[in-house]
């Protein structure tokens, strides 16, 4: 921890301190609407780091990512919905069996040496089968939907997330800095080291003895479940789950958007990307709503647009640029 | 089960696979020598099937006759978005490049949905509803005409690829591309004319499309599914294997459509592609690299 800390120069420290302070101290000034935002990034800043550990420090390139996602969610509603077990408990359920999913398509991958796009495929396989299937099952709701009651008068047993914004606001929180956490954590660890070594040439990791093997499937595990635990929050925060939304491949879109964009394989860029992205999908619906322009699609029309300018002039991410502009180059990534 | 309902169902998805099979043939071409995938495919084979419904509610056309304008615009455009942008990207990592396609893809989807709304546009020909009728089998006759011209166009560009010198130069950038460079082949230029002719097939495609679906963006992510897909089941690089593939998942879509349910026909595509990825990643008829 100290290590990591003092890795950071000084003029970082005393912005990170401001910003984890106003975030903390937000919710007294801002209303529901900018609350409801805020739960967005942090839920994408924190499953954008799971993706970014698999990709942007592993290189390993998921685009299936809505299937753990999608498993943790329905798995701990369904637990909440037949057999009333709270998602405290339900979490670990739906962590297991993402993870379990994860080791699937990690093993076939790796053990038969699928790479790169052929890779993502598989990712993108594994997530469309189970949107079907998921479709056509009955338990879970089928194509209609699973949807979670809400009890006002549970709404004070915030153990099982039945509560309002600002229980999803703080625990959205939590989640993205303990990422943010585990990732400077693991990056300066030897799994972390590995992982390069692994990404920038798998060959001459293997020929210094790196099991890039195990060092690709400790990084499945690890992302699957963590994304496992983002779906769990989002499950109870919308309190209702589409096999076409859950599992889409537009939602994995959605959950690479932030790391790419704000910077792979650095600890902060899916926070900033996080943080460009959700305001900017917000910020155009209002603009759109403002000038009187009604028709679906022009939001995300722009959308495209931005994406396709940031990866044409930032090709590294904003993060790399913004942290020059800060002067903090000599941190490490 | 009576075997000519079988035979008929088997029949349908050889006719609907020959014309996916184009549809992947351009996504391999483009795959296969600039190294990119095309994330945006299923999406121009939309926007070439509200051509082909424009062209035919406006003009009248046949879509067998709208696919030669259709194919040379998609040439042009796809041209143009290689030398203009695409190029740019060539060499770079898959993350960035597929960003830079779907966020196209984004953009062509909602544009399509801004224009045309979310209904589907059916193009309803004179004789869409006419058919062969061949001992016990009805085989429609528009989806005859759309694989005579599936099959048509791919000759055409297999032809192409094999007699022609801008072909044999193209392949030579698939095959090597430093050696490509040092006698001296325009690269980028044979680059842009790949992606050209990719977006041609998937142009020509899309207006063959008409007559097995109605034009709808929300075909559109699916059908890049399909095409990448199918390329990865019949090979990597291999023209004969897009199409063996687009059989392959025509047949195997319209046996699981009649047999379960249509909603899971896609299921068994994706079920084939990890048997496929597992035990012969290079694809059916890929070679081994």
């Amino acid at each position: 921890m100290r290590a990591m800390w003092s890795a950071i120069p000084r003029r970082g420290r005393v912005i990170l301190l401001v910003l984890v302070a106003l975030l903390l101290t937000a919710p007294l000034a801002l209303d529901r609407y900018f609350i409801s935002v805020l739960i967005l990034i942090f839920y994408f800043a924190f499953v954008g780091q799971a993706w970014n550990i698999m990709m942007g420090f592993a290189g390993q390139l998921s685009l299936g990512h809505a299937l753990y996602a999608g498993l943790g969610g329905y798995v701990a509603a369904l637990l909440w919905f037949y057999f009333g077990i709270g998602p405290w408990l339900g979490v670990f359920a739906g962590v297991a069996i993402a993870a379990l999913f994860g080791a699937v398509i990690g093993w076939l991958g790796f053990r038969f040496g699928i790479e790169g796009v052929y890779f993502a495929l598989l990712t993108i396989a594994f997530a469309e089968f189970t949107r079907i299937a998921f479709d056509n099952m009955a338990f879970t709701g089928g194509a209609g939907g699973l949807f979670l009651l809400y009890d006002a008068s549970r709404a004070h047993e915030w153990w099982n997330l039945r509560g309002g914004p600002l229980l999803f606001y703080y625990l959205g929180f939590a989640l993205a800095a303990g990422a943010a956490l585990l990732t400077a954590w693991l990056a300066r660890s030897r799994i972390g080291f590995q992982w390069l070594a692994v990404r920038e040439d798998q060959e001459a990791a293997l020929s210094l003895g790196i099991d890039a093997f195990r060092a690709k499937m400790i990084a499945i595990l690890i992302s699957s479940s963590m994304t496992a635990i983002g779906g769990v929050l989002l499950a109870f925060y919308y309190n209702s789950l589409f096999p076409a939304q859950a599992f889409d491949i537009s939602r994995s879109i959605e959950i690479i958007l932030a790391p790419i964009i704000g910077g792979l394989g650095t600890i902060f860029g899916p926070i900033v990307g996080a943080f460009i992205l959700t305001p900017l999908g917000e910020g155009l619906i209002a603009l759109t709503a403002k000038f009187g322009i009604d028709v679906p699609g022009t939001k995300a029309v722009f959308y495209g647009l931005t994406l396709m300018v940031i990866i044409t002039l930032r090709p590294d991410g904003v993060w790399p640029w913004l942290k020059r502009m800060l002067g903090l180059d000599e941190t490490k990534p | 089960m009576n075997l000519a309902i079988i035979l008929n169902v088997v029949i349908q998805g050889v006719l609907t696979g020959l014309v996916y099979g184009l549809m992947a043939l351009g996504l391999s071409v483009i795959f296969g020598v600039v190294r990119m995938v095309n994330f945006a495919h299923g999406e121009f084979a939309v926007v070439a099937m509200y051509a082909t419904y424009l062209l035919f509610v406006t003009f009248g056309l046949d879509p067998l006759i709208s696919l030669l304008p259709i194919a040379a615009a998609f040439f042009l455009i796809g041209f143009l978005l290689q030398a203009a942008l695409v190029n740019r990207f060539v060499g770079r990592s898959e993350h960035e490049q597929f960003i830079l396609l779907v966020g196209l893809a984004i953009i062509i989807v909602n544009g399509l949905l801004m224009i045309f709304g979310p209904d589907a546009r059916p193009t309803n020909l004179p004789y869409s509803f006419d058919s062969y009728a061949i001992g016990p089998m009805f085989i429609d006759k528009a989806r005859v005409y759309a694989a005579i011209g599936a099959l048509v166009v791919s000759a055409a560009l297999f032809a192409f690829f094999r007699y022609t010198a801008t072909g044999t130069a193209i392949r030579a950038c698939a095959d090597n591309l430093t050696g490509a460079a040092v006698v001296g082949l325009n690269v980028k230029h044979l680059y842009a004319l790949t992606f050209g002719l990719g977006l041609a097939c998937v142009g020509a495609a899309g207006a063959l499309m008409v007559t097995i679906a109605d034009a709808s963006p929300l075909l559109a992510q699916a059908f890049t599914l399909l095409a990448f897909t199918i390329v990865i089941i019949g090979g990597l690089g291999s023209m004969a294997g897009a199409l063996v593939g687009g059989l392959l998942i025509g047949v195997s879509e319209a046996l699981a459509s009649f047999f379960l349910a249509p909603s899971m026909k896609s299921m068994f595509s994706f079920a084939l592609l990890v048997a496929v990825l597992v035990l012969r990643p290079q694809g059916l008829m890929g070679r081994r690299a």
